[in-house]
């Protein structure tokens, strides 16, 4: 075999302004939509919706739909379909109250609000999440049932086991360490999640500084300076702006004297506390950034993309599909329980219905966020901006009075519309 | 091509020898008793009609069938081929028909599926990939640009010498090459037949697919022909004209018999 060098790269041609900056049309015109949505109800309302109250209310509401998005973008890639999360959620939402209501305080002792009880907790769920997904993937990769099937017979089956196990009743008050993952019982305050806003900012810079010197160490073809700058500056604007807004948003005079008062303290006249970022939306984050991770550089997400280009030339290559899907769908199953623990955590009990008509939200959202149902095309950021746009919407239409029926038959609605234009842009683009 | 000849004559181990293999799909014999071999250097065609099992008996060596009987050995040696790994790890690489590749991936993707590049942190090296694969894809097929768009993007030919460029990286010793110049025009079926001659120099064994009886005299030293499963016979290239092939594939008979 004869030594040749690299080939030569052709000199950069004039380009369009989006073009230099490699931005995703897609995800442009996504974001696009959702500021025309955002700006739109908020001139509806009055300008009650971007308060940092609601924007903060906004994305604990999305946190948990976003989470199961990110997995089920993985389950869609490859060609098939979760019908079950919403069940499957209930049911690890149930086992985790059972444990830390009854089996942990009472059978084993602990006694409530036992320091261990929310750890143990978590782990029992997201294990009791990861097998049943896998059990369902395995059905899937190795008996050949369609997921079409399978998981619609789990979401019979789990939502009724979630019943079953706790006879129909809510549970509650979960463990007071568990409900610092639902939202508003659990935020940084304004200094700590100041702390974690630079540190993302400069991890993500890093991360793209690290990115643009590694293509040119290999000669490729690189985005010109100012283009990398424009982006930094975005990326840097999006995150301290967001902590900025949540770090706005205060703590009502009232709940903070009870929460000082609990603690043997008198609040001072005049004191103001910000909530600052939530635990839950620190977990979407880290979700996202870990999924996006595995979607992009890890020969998992690698041949989860492949699988869904095409199956058999990723079987040919030596990929072994069917322990791939059982993973997918563990993952998915993983992601449940996680949503699990913040969907309970919010609600500050595990109530019979929890997760209804997830199982559609989140498919939603994966679809909305540019998952193609035909598989081998979808984004993380995607999926999670698709479940902030739905969730935008129904509490959008809420503020503004839109009467419960027309909200459904909206969003039904904006769902067909928004894959309808997704294909009309895929065919201009003539890339399918 | 005298080469593999004098090999074959020197009473020298094949590379490969595929003895007496049958594989049946809901009763249908699809290959029935089948033996073929293939010698370093060497390039033996297979030649039949639509469905007469020349895939088939190919899919059995490149793992994605697995046969119901029969033997296969590498270099003497009898190995077990369950799955596409492990004829990977015998060295043996496929082009198929259908051009295996996953559409919605680049392709130093393609070309590196399966067998990743990582950085130390065991996260997949995308410009390490794209690296060698602008190498390679350069002595290949020097006018190939298209490094960064799906491969869905482009033409037959380009994605070819994607296929192509996947078998020879890998330091392939025997390449099965399932109708590689199909969906190629004059010139791009020029470059594969140049392509196949610098393999052969380097001492792979080739076992090429083909309807195309030219091809086959142009490329090959031997020719296996099938006809409803079974084989018609292995001929020496030089001792037949593509008359007596053509015979072989539709009357499936061997020309010295269908003379006497």
């Amino acid at each position: 075999m004869t030594e040749t060098t690299s080939q030569p790269i052709p000199a950069q041609s004039k380009r369009g302004l989006f073009q230099q900056l490699e931005l995703d049309m897609r995800l442009l015109g996504m974001i696009g939509a959702f500021v025309i949505l955002c700006i739109g109800f908020n001139i509806l309302t009055d300008g009650r919706f971007l308060t940092p109250r609601n924007i903060f209310n906004l994305t604990i509401q999305t946190v948990s739909v976003a989470i199961m998005a990110t997995g089920m973008v993985f389950v869609i890639v490859t060609r098939n379909i979760d019908l079950s999360v919403g069940a499957l959620l209930a049911t690890c939402s149930a086992v985790m109250a059972v444990v830390q209501t009854e089996i942990l305080p009472e059978m084993l002792g602990m006694g409530l609000n036992h320091p261990l009880t929310w750890i143990l907790t978590i782990i029992v769920g997201l294990a009791v999440g990861t097998a049943i997904g896998a059990f369902q993937g395995w059905m899937v990769g190795f008996l050949t049932i369609p997921a079409f099937i399978v998981t619609l017979g789990g979401f019979l089956v789990w939502r009724n086991v979630a019943w079953y196990l706790t006879d129909g009743q809510t549970i509650g008050p979960l463990d007071a360490n568990f409900l610092v993952f639902g939202g508003t019982s659990g935020t940084l305050g304004t200094t700590l999640s100041w702390a974690v806003g630079i540190v993302a900012t400069v991890l993500a810079l890093a991360a793209l500084w690290n990115s643009r010197r590694a293509k040119q160490g290999h000669g490729f073809p690189v985005k010109p300076a100012w283009a990398e700058a424009v982006m930094a500056m975005i990326i840097a604007g999006s995150i301290l702006g967001f902590v900025a807004i949540l770090n706005a948003y205060q703590i009502p005079a009232r709940r903070l004297k009870r929460m000082l008062e609990a603690q043997g303290e008198t609040m001072p006249e005049g004191l103001v506390v910000g909530y600052g970022l939530p635990v839950s939306v620190l977990i979407l984050i880290a979700t996202a950034v870990v999924m996006t991770i595995v979607a992009r550089r890890t020969r998992f997400g690698r041949y989860i993309f492949a699988t869904g280009g095409n199956p058999d030339a990723a079987e040919l290559s030596g990929i072994n599909t069917r322990m791939l899907t059982v993973k997918i769908f563990a993952l998915m199953g993983f992601l449940c329980a996680l949503s699990a623990v913040v969907a309970s955590a919010r609600l500050a009990n595990h109530s019979n219905d929890i997760g209804t008509l997830d199982e559609l939200r989140v498919i939603a959202a994966a679809v909305i966020g540019g998952t193609a149902l035909a598989g081998g095309f979808g984004t993380i950021y995607g999926a999670i901006l698709g479940a902030l746009i739905m969730q935008s919407l129904q509490s959008g239409m809420a503020m503004v009075g839109v009467d419960a029926p027309f909200q459904n038959i909206v969003v039904g609605t904006v769902l067909v519309a928004a894959v309808w234009i997704d294909i009309v842009y895929r065919k201009r683009l003539g890339a399918r | 091509m005298s080469n593999a000849k004098e090999l074959r004559a020197s009473g020298a181990t094949p590379l490969v020898e595929m003895k007496d293999i049958s594989i049946s799909f809901g009763g249908i014999k699809a290959v029935d008793h089948v033996s073929v071999d293939l010698y370093p250097g060497e390039v033996v065609g297979l030649l039949g009609h639509n469905g007469a099992g020349k895939s088939t008996l190919i899919k059995i060596l490149s793992g994605a069938y697995q046969m119901d009987t029969g033997e296969i050995r590498v270099n003497g040696n009898k190995v077990e081929i369950t799955n596409p790994r492990d004829a990977r790890a015998h060295n043996i690489e496929t082009i198929y028909q259908t051009l295996a590749l996953a559409d919605n991936l680049d392709a130093a993707s393609n070309l590196f599926l399966g067998r990743e590049l990582t950085t130390p942190f065991g996260l997949v090296d995308d410009s390490a990939m794209e690296a060698e694969c602008r190498k390679i894809m350069h002595r290949l097929n020097p006018n190939f640009q298209k490094f960064s768009e799906p491969v869905s993007a482009l033409s037959g030919g380009q994605r070819q010498s994607v296929a192509i460029a996947r078998a020879v990286y890998f330091n392939a010793k025997i390449l099965i090459m399932d109708e590689p110049t199909a969906a190629l025009g004059p010139h791009e079926t020029q470059m594969v037949a140049e392509l196949i001659q610098q393999l052969k120099a380097q001492g792979i064994g080739i076992f090429l697919i083909d309807h195309d009886v030219n091809a086959v005299m142009e490329l090959c030293d031997r020719a296996s022909v099938m006809k409803n499963g079974q084989l018609v016979g292995t001929v020496d290239i030089d001792d037949v004209t593509d008359d007596d092939l053509l015979s072989m594939i539709i009357l499936g008979k061997r020309p010295g018999v269908a003379a006497a």
